[in-house]
């Protein structure tokens, strides 16, 4: 009998007191496709990045590559000479350069040699694309190819990488395929499919990380279902039905103390179907997103969520004009935003205020001090007597800092000292501040400790049961679940489906984004 | 000085010593040339005459921490010095137009610079150090055409008292010109909201455009604005030679930069800030005038701008706490 391609045991990984993953174990046979399934935060991207080499895992844990004994980390030339390579969900490829450079990077910068053989740098490269019948051009350049061919050039190049690494006849190689799909049509993952096909038939393995429960079941082998840091289920692909790996997915519904009943009693009571409509959107579409039409009601908490690359995340980038939308338009009140045409200080103008995910490049300044970043939206109210009064300003954002729990409540501490959650309250206390009509929150708490994640609901509950409207963009369906009156699910950037009222629960969310997915 | 957050160190004294180290290092340089010099450096007309002197240089470093705070190198602002100055000469001189006519011609000169320079780091989109690496060129190659390369003297003589002629303090109005910028821009950056939405666009460029500031609009102001200081600084030194020198001023820029980077080690630590590039730039001139007391030879001025810039740039990566720097 052959050596399984892969085999970990016992692989576990803590970040500070969280356990991301919890004897973990995986094996994936020689020329298997093996897919790797399980929700937000199961451990899946943390499972990849050990073993990439990115994380260290906690001591204890058992790797097999090929029956062979392996220490992690690994380097990347370690991981080539076994005969790992990976493909992670943006590819590394460079677009400005051609298809040729990119595939033969590692031999082209590598050293050792004085000059580049371009002629059998590009034979070699021609070659590899021959090999699995890709009609692609290795002289034009990334930028010029369509995003399915470039996830196949990504992998005909990892698999380049570990051809050479052979037993005998038999190839010793292993596929590590992190997210490859989110983003291609139904065409392009056919002949996505098809290659990964050749390569298993070429003698290596893959192991195949996705959120789409159809494609596993169609192109895997065999699947493992991580849930919260452990395996919940490693099964025959073809033995398992739908329903039964989503029950692995979801585990099973909590009965009692769901995320509704633990907001401490702020919760405003569930706004009344009546309650005047504060904002329409119409018609929005964007690149990734497909005509979407909304009634916001007034203190009115919405969520968005679906699975990675379904797009749910744009409406609030369209909304705030943060990136352009292709048509639509937003009725607040009396007022018409063209939303193609509209600029995030327009939007500011209009009353909406946008807390992006990404806390230090994009929500808050990390190198300027709390004081200057929570006033910034309106400075004009400090503005009297020809000068910015400063008095003022500091005793105004100190009283924010307070009423906000910010810890330490130092406002000239620079952004970039304070905690995850802490950075979070003073981004959202500088919104709150200016009291918006309509707040756009993106993984308002992504990244934060327990505590500041209550303080964060809290404040973002009694915004709302001021007449304040939320859109909350987020993957994580406990939130969702315990903040918004109803949520909308998307999939292939299209809204498919409205969970509200007594059915809105975790595990109907979860069945809800898989479900997308497949209608 | 104001109550705008100095983002605080290990500790409040060293944070003071580092706010104030430049000054105590230009009381050192002026104690040492002292000593060594009791004779001739220490007198009241030399520092009058180097605050008089140095004023263009001070008026540029100024204008070139405007685009600086918000992310933007503008390098075309020693060609723009020459360019105001050769304007006046040209005009007021050559043409026999008033005085008055040259000088506003001159700072609209300044402000056409700046839209250009705008114009294509900010429409087009290119990085500010190659459009205004090009623009310096341009300008300095219109310059020499202008002016047929040559020194135009006998500038409008009311001009030229008012410049440096009349005195306050016994120090030439020309220093006072320095001075009231750097008010000014105090002013602007410490107390109005412009000041900071241009800190905001410097330090983060994404995350002002996403709190609703104009981030375009701001940088093409800064531009437009580096631009027209910088012919001021032109008809300063013109006023300070009573004539207008075509190549000269060019030799501003580098000490300029070095002082604004220099400049942002102190006052206000990690930032670009009016007072501490003043004080930088009279920190340098004292080396400078320093030196070349003792007789020392031409290049060392070269080489000590050039020193000065780097040394310069490593104290304000470090007092930025050495992250990757935001200009671009």
């Amino acid at each position: 009998m052959t050596e399984p391609a892969l085999a970990l045991r016992g692989l576990a990984k803590s970040f500070g007191g969280a356990r991301a993953l919890d004897g973990v174990d995986l094996t994936v046979g020689a020329r298997e496709i093996h897919g790797l399934l399980g929700h937000n935060g199961s451990g899946k991207s943390t499972l990849v990045k050990v073993l990439s080499g990115y994380h260290a895992p906690d001591p204890g844990a058992e790797l097999r590559l090929f029956g062979e004994s392996l220490r992690l980390p690994m380097t990347l030339v370690e991981q080539r000479a076994r005969g790992l390579a990976f493909v992670h969900q943006n590819l590394g490829l460079v677009p400005q350069l051609s298809v040729l450079e990119n595939m033969r990077v590692a031999d082209i910068t590598g050293g050792g040699r004085p000059f580049i053989d371009w002629r059998a740098q590009r034979r070699a490269a021609a070659a590899s694309l021959r090999q699995f019948g890709l009609p692609i051009d290795p002289d034009q350049p990334v930028s010029s190819l369509t995003p399915v061919e470039r996830a196949l050039v990504a992998i005909v190049r990892a698999f380049a990488a570990i051809a050479s690494n052979r037993r005998g006849r038999e190839l010793h190689g292993l596929l590590v395929l992190d997210e490859p799909t989110p983003f291609l049509a139904r065409d392009d993952v056919d002949r996505l499919f098809r290659l990964m096909r050749q390569v298993v038939s070429e003698g290596a393995s893959v192991l195949f990380i996705s959120h789409d429960l159809d494609e596993v079941l169609e192109i895997t082998d065999r699947a493992t279902v991580l849930r919260d840091g452990r395996v919940a289920g490693s099964f025959e692909t073809r033995q398992a039905g739908r329903e039964r790996i989503l029950e692995l997915i979801a585990g099973h519904a909590p009965v009692v103390g769901s995320g509704r009943d633990r907001g401490g009693g702020v919760r405003a009571p569930p706004v009344a179907r009546s309650a005047e409509v504060a904002f329409e959107v119409r018609d929005l579409a964007g690149p990734l997103l497909q005509p979407l039409d909304l009634a916001l009601r007034r203190g009115e908490i919405v969520g968005l969520t679906g699975l990675l690359g379904s797009g749910y995340e744009r409406v609030l980038h369209h909304l705030f004009g943060a990136a352009p939308a292709t048509r639509g338009v937003l009725q607040a009140g009396a007022e018409r935003i063209d939303l193609p045409s509209l600029v995030p200080a327009d939007a500011v103008r209009a009353g909406l205020a946008f807390l992006p995910g990404d806390r230090q490049g994009a929500s808050g300044a990390g190198g300027l001090a709390v004081l200057d970043n929570v006033l910034l939206p309106d400075l004009r109210r400090f503005f009297g007597g020809g000068r910015l009064q400063w008095p003022r300003m500091r005793a105004h954002a100190r009283r924010l800092a307070e009423r906000h729990r910010v810890r330490p409540p130092d406002v000239d501490m620079k952004l970039a000292s304070l905690s995850g959650g802490n950075a979070q309250k003073v981004l959202l206390a500088k919104w709150l501040d200016v009291g918006p009509r309509l707040l756009l929150l993106e993984e308002p708490t992504q990244g934060v400790d327990v505590g500041a994640r209550e303080d964060l609901w809290n404040a973002i509950r009694e915004v709302a049961a001021g007449g304040t409207v939320v859109l909350c963009a987020s993957s994580d369906l406990e939130q969702l679940e315990a903040l918004c009156d109803r949520v909308l699910v998307f999939a292939r950037g299209r809204c498919r489906a409205e969970v509200g009222g007594g059915s809105l629960s975790k595990a109907e969310l979860l069945r809800q984004c898989y479900a997308a997915v497949a209608a | 000085m104001s109550g705008a957050p100095v983002v605080r160190g290990s500790s409040p004294v060293a944070a003071l010593v580092e706010r104030f180290a430049l000054v105590g290092a230009w009381l050192a340089v002026i104690a040492g040339f002292g000593i060594a010099l009791p004779g001739s450096f220490l007198t009241w007309q030399n520092f009058a005459v180097m605050f008089a002197s140095q004023a263009p240089a001070a008026l540029l470093a100024l204008a070139l921490i405007v685009p600086l705070t918000c992310g933007d190198y503008d390098l075309s602002g020693g060609a723009t010095v020459t360019l105001a100055a050769v304007i006046l000469g040209v005009l007021n001189v050559n043409h026999q137009e008033p005085i008055g006519l040259a000088l506003a011609l001159a700072l609209a000169a300044g402000v056409l610079v700046g839209t250009v320079n705008a114009f294509f780091i900010v429409y087009v989109r290119i990085p500010s150090l190659v459009v205004t690496l090009g623009t310096a060129s341009l300008v300095t190659g219109f310059v020499q055409w202008f002016s047929d390369s040559s020194t135009i003297s006998g500038l409008d003589a009311t001009f030229v008292d008012w410049i440096i002629t009349k005195q306050l303090f016994g120090i030439s109005y020309a220093f006072y010109v320095a001075v009231l910028v750097a008010l000014l821009l105090w002013y602007v950056f410490e107390y109005t909201p412009l000041g900071r939405r241009m800190l905001f666009v410097g330090k983060g460029r994404e995350v002002a455009r996403l709190n609703g500031i104009r981030v375009d609009h701001v940088r093409a102001g800064a531009l437009v604005a580096s631009s027209v200081l910088a012919t001021l600084a032109g008809i300063v030194y013109a006023g300070v030679l009573g004539s207008a020198d075509p190549f000269s001023g060019l030799n501003f820029l580098l000490p300029a930069f070095a002082a604004a980077f220099l400049g942002a080690t102190s006052i206000k630590p990690g930032r670009f800030n009016a007072w501490g590039t003043f004080i930088a730039v009279y920190f340098l001139a004292s080396g400078i005038t320093g030196l070349s007391m003792f007789g020392i030879p031409l290049w060392v001025t070269s080489a000590f701008n050039g020193a000065a810039l780097i040394v310069a740039v490593t104290l304000s990566q470090f007092a930025r706490g050495r992250v990757e720097s935001d200009l671009g």
